[in-house]
């Protein structure tokens, strides 16, 4: 029984020292292929972690499903919005002439364009779902630039890490990493079943990022930083979807 | 050890120390079942909770890809929301609790993915499945489960030896839960991944769309309730206290007959 007892304490010892070692390893190397959330802390950080690293491990280059057109939801569904700012109002009065997005950050020119510029650039359009974390969903079909295409042309720098994107109104932003930034199918968005977007759907201009929920397409996108780190902005957590307690990584 | 005899290998083997003085009755569940029940539980309880939570932020549910407050649904729970955009006759909206409810149910979720996966493996190389769960063949006659099931239905207390394995229904039951059930939760939360499904749209496309997945998901959920409720329900009525303590410690008061 003692005998047995020697052998099972020291297995226990042995597996624990290859657990705790094997968890040491696991974390060193999930930070350097950047597979580390900015919300990796606290007591979700251990599902948070699991769920970003796990998912860009499978999805790095995955496409989101596309459906036919006869599958585009009507009526269109549009969002419960609190009311525009001012601001955004009297810039809707001048048919958004005057919208304009801002590039900087970690970029070789950081630039201004505006709605005119962006539409010039090629039009790519997809027929996504947007799901709501809530449950429901739609399916529509989305017009704009590639977001990659707006990043190639301000030249980001080799240590971009993320995309911070700005909403117009106050309070509103998040964050993708450069797997998400530079997939093909991550568009800023200014059109939308044929049409230009309507404002209740994020019109002028919207992120789309469809591998992921629709919080993370923020609506009225009027800034983009580009950077390498996110302890800068906020809480350090990545967006404003953590500090109001929801996670950074929205692909599931 | 020496009395173990025709005792199972795993039980007396798993004997924790604490149930020395105690060596000639061997542990009624080994550690390893005893440990992965009580987490699956927690998990499970944790999963329960924060799924609630998230359902009441839309309870409506549909069939196909889509479904939202502007298309037909597949029925509708009348209960309050904790959102605005949803019409449910109550004058009031709840507080929003998505945000910790999501990072609890997919921590959970992992967590019991790894406690079930300890469990397969010691499962299949321990023989726990063949021994304890897989029915034999005779069992499953239709006599002897119409049997097993009039005694269930009226509620006869089992016997003392009956402590000592599982009956037919029973075993039935588990291997449901833990090879159909538990799967399908699995399949059909992925299936609602928008990232998953990206790397594999089978995953959703089989089920018949996003939306199917979720209403599945909610189907499947409902039927894990139902086995804790009867699960719970026949652990009193073969003895609270007893079975408690055989899935806490391993031990049992009685000893083991031999028929």
């Amino acid at each position: 029984m003692s005998k047995l007892s020697r052998r099972k304490l020291i297995q226990a010892g042995l597996a624990t020292a290859a657990g705790a070692s094997g968890i040491g390893i696991a974390a060193h190397l999930a930070a350097k292929y950047g597979l580390v959330p900015p919300d990796h802390r606290g007591i979700w950080g251990l599902g948070e972690t699991l769920d970003y690293a796990t998912q860009r491990l499978l999805t790095r280059h995955s496409l989101a499903r596309e459906f036919p057109r006869s599958m585009i939801s009507k009526p269109p569904m549009v969002n419960e919005l609190a009311p525009p700012s001012d601001a955004f109002k009297s810039l809707q009065a001048g048919g958004f002439a005057d919208w304009r997005l801002t590039v900087d950050g970690m970029v070789a020119k950081p630039t201004t364009f505006s709605l005119a510029q962006l539409k010039s650039y090629p039009s790519r359009s997809q027929i996504t779902i947007l799901a709501c974390e809530e449950g429901w969903s739609y399916i529509a079909e989305w017009i704009g630039v590639p977001l990659s295409h707006v990043l190639d042309a301000v030249g980001i720098l080799p240590e971009a890490k993320y995309i911070v994107y700005h909403s117009f109104e106050p309070d509103w932003w998040d964050s993708i990493d450069m797997a998400d930034a530079l997939h093909p199918q991550t568009f800023l968005a200014y059109g939308m079943n044929g049409d230009d977007l309507p404002v209740g759907n994020g019109g002028p201009l919207r992120m789309r990022v469809p591998r992921q929920l629709g919080y993370k397409s923020v609506k009225f996108v009027a800034h983009l930083t580009v950077t390498d780190s996110m302890k800068k902005f906020g809480k350090g957590l990545g967006s404003a979807a953590p500090e109001a307690g929801y996670a950074w990584y929205a692909g599931i | 050890m020496a009395t173990s005899g025709s005792m199972p290998l795993e039980a007396s083997v798993r004997t924790p120390a604490s149930a020395v003085p105690a060596a000639a009755i061997p542990s009624r569940h080994s550690a390893l079942v005893r440990v992965t029940h009580w987490i699956t539980f927690l998990c499970f309880l944790a999963l329960l909770v924060s799924g609630i939570e998230i359902v009441i932020s839309h309870p409506r549910f549909y069939w196909g890809e889509t479904g939202n407050v502007l298309t037909k649904p597949l029925f509708i729970l009348h209960i309050p929301s904790s959102r605005n955009l949803v019409p449910t006759g109550y004058g009031y909206v709840l507080p929003d609790q998505n945000g910790w409810s999501r990072y609890l149910h997919f921590q959970a979720a992992w967590i019991a993915v790894f406690t079930g996966l300890l469990y397969l493996i010691y499962g299949v190389f321990s023989g726990h499945f063949r021994r304890n769960l897989f029915p034999a063949g005779a069992d499953l006659s239709w006599g002897a489960l119409s049997s097993d099931c009039a005694k269930h239905l009226r509620f006869k207390r089992p016997s003392a030896s009956e402590a000592w394995s599982y009956n037919t229904l029973q075993r039935v039951s588990y291997l449901v839960v833990i090879f159909i059930l538990f799967p399908l939760v699995i399949w059909t939360g992925l299936a609602m991944s928008l990232a998953f499904v990206s790397a594999f749209p089978a995953t959703v496309t089989l089920l018949g769309g996003e939306q199917s997945a979720r209403t599945l998901h909610f189907f499947v959920s409902i039927a894990l309730v139902v086995f804790l409720v009867v699960h719970v329900v026949m652990v009193c009525v073969a003895g609270f206290r007893s079975r408690m303590r055989a899935m806490i410690t391993g031990r049992v008061a009685a000893p083991k007959e031999r028929p």
